[in-house]
C-alpha cells in the first residue's frame, strides 16, 4: 500500500511561495487562477493489510513528524 | 563554568561557539554528540547554527528526534540552561521546548547581515550583563527565521514576557523597514516561560571579538556566566 501525504501551509498562514507561483502564472497569460498554494509530498510505502490500520499508522506520522502542526495541514491519501 | 556544545551532522557554527567560550571567555567546553545521551555533567547546553540534518522535511524537525535533544529535554526541565542559537533556536521550537514555529523568510531569501536588536529584558541568565532597551548589532544567516506562534500563544509570551530580543533600527524603535524575515512582533530571541531555555536567530558567537566588527554578542555569554555565578 502507498500513502502520499502532502503537506501545506495553513490557509491562515501566509505562502510568499504560492503568492509567486500564482503572479507567474498570471504573466504566462493563466486567467483564471484564483489561489496557488506550495506544500510538499510524501510517499510511504507500507506493509499494511488494512486501509484503516495504514490510514491510523500515517495519521500519527503525520502528527508526530511529517506536518508540524502550528504552520501545517495535511492530507492522506491510500492507494493500494 | 561547563559548556556542552551539541554537534548534530550539519552543524556548522558548533566551532565558532567552542573558540567563543574557550578561547574568549577561557571556560571548559565540552562537545555533545547528537548521538549521545550523555550532557557530560555541563552546565549549559548551547544548541548550533548550521543545518542539521540537511534541513530535510522542516529546519530541526530530525534533529528534535536525536538522543541528545531526550537529554537536553529533561535538562531544561529541571532547570538547565539551553540556548539555541539559529539553527538550534529552530530545534527548540520544533522539540516543544520553546513555543511557535519558523516561516521562511517573508522575502523567500537567506539573508546573511548585521541586524540591530533590542533587549527587552535583563533579568534573565541570557540578558543580565545588558541595559533595558540597549540596542546591540549582532549577524543573522537565516532562510527560517520568520517566527510565527497563534494569538493565545503570543498572549502568553507578551503576558511572560517572554520575547528578550526584538529586531530594531539603529535607534531602537521596532519598525517594519527593520524587521528582514517578517517575523511576528519583531521577535529575534524568545526564552520559554521558566526563562532558563533561550532560543535566538542572531549570532551572539560570531560578534564576540571586536575584530570580527561587534563585540556585543559577548554579553549573552557573560550573562550565562554571570547568572552561574550568582546562583
Amino acid at each position: 500500500m502507498i500513502a502520499r501525504v502532502s503537506v501545506t501551509l495553513k490557509p491562515s498562514i501566509l505562502d510568499p511561495q504560492g503568492k509567486t507561483i500564482h503572479q507567474a502564472l498570471e504573466s504566462l497569460g493563466f486567467k483564471g487562477v484564483t489561489r496557488v498554494r506550495m506544500g510538499k509530498l510524501i510517499e510511504i510505502e507500507l506493509k499494511h493489510g488494512s486501509k484503516a490500520a495504514a490510514k491510523r499508522d500515517v495519521e500519527r506520522m503525520c502528527r508526530k513528524l511529517l506536518a508540524n502542526p502550528i504552520v501545517e495541514t495535511y492530507r492522506i491519501d491510500l492507494a493500494s | 563554568m561547563k559548556f556542552g556544545v551539541v554537534v548534530f551532522p550539519g552543524s556548522n557554527c558548533d566551532q565558532d561557539c567552542v573558540q567563543v567560550l574557550r578561547d574568549v571567555l577561557g571556560q571548559e567546553v565540552v562537545p555533545l554528540w547528537h548521538q549521545d545521551s550523555s550532557l557530560r555533567g555541563c552546565e549549559c547546553v548551547v544548541l548550533p547554527g548550521g543545518f542539521s540534518y540537511g534541513d530535510y522535511l522542516r529546519t530541526g524537525a530530525i534533529a528534535k528526534l536525536s538522543p541528545v535533544m531526550k537529554s537536553v529535554a529533561a535538562f531544561a526541565k529541571d532547570g538547565g540552561l539551553v540556548i539555541g542559537i539559529c539553527n538550534g533556536f529552530q530545534i527548540l521550537l520544533e522539540a516543544g521546548l520553546l513555543p511557535g514555529a519558523m516561516l521562511r523568510n517573508t522575502s523567500l531569501r537567506f539573508i546573511c547581515r548585521y541586524v540591530n536588536l533590542r533587549v527587552e529584558r535583563t533579568d534573565t541568565p541570557f540578558t543580565n550583563r545588558f541595559q533595558a532597551g540597549q540596542v546591540v548589532r549582532m549577524p543573522i544567516a537565516h532562510n527560517e527565521g520568520n517566527y510565527i506562534v497563534d494569538a493565545a500563544g503570543l498572549k502568553r509570551i507578551t503576558a511572560q514576557g517572554q520575547a528578550l530580543f526584538r529586531y530594531c533600527d539603529a535607534d531602537g524603535q521596532v519598525t517594519n523597514t527593520a524587521n528582514p524575515n517578517g517575523s511576528l512582533e519583531a521577535i529575534a530571541g524568545l526564552c520559554n516561560e521558566a526563562g532558563n531555555v533561550l532560543g535566538m536567530m542572531p549570532h551572539p558567537e560570531r560578534a564576540s571579538e571586536p575584530a570580527l566588527g561587534s563585540a556585543d554578542g559577548r554579553g549573552v555569554f557573560e550573562s550565562l556566566l554571570s547568572a552561574v555565578a550568582y546562583r
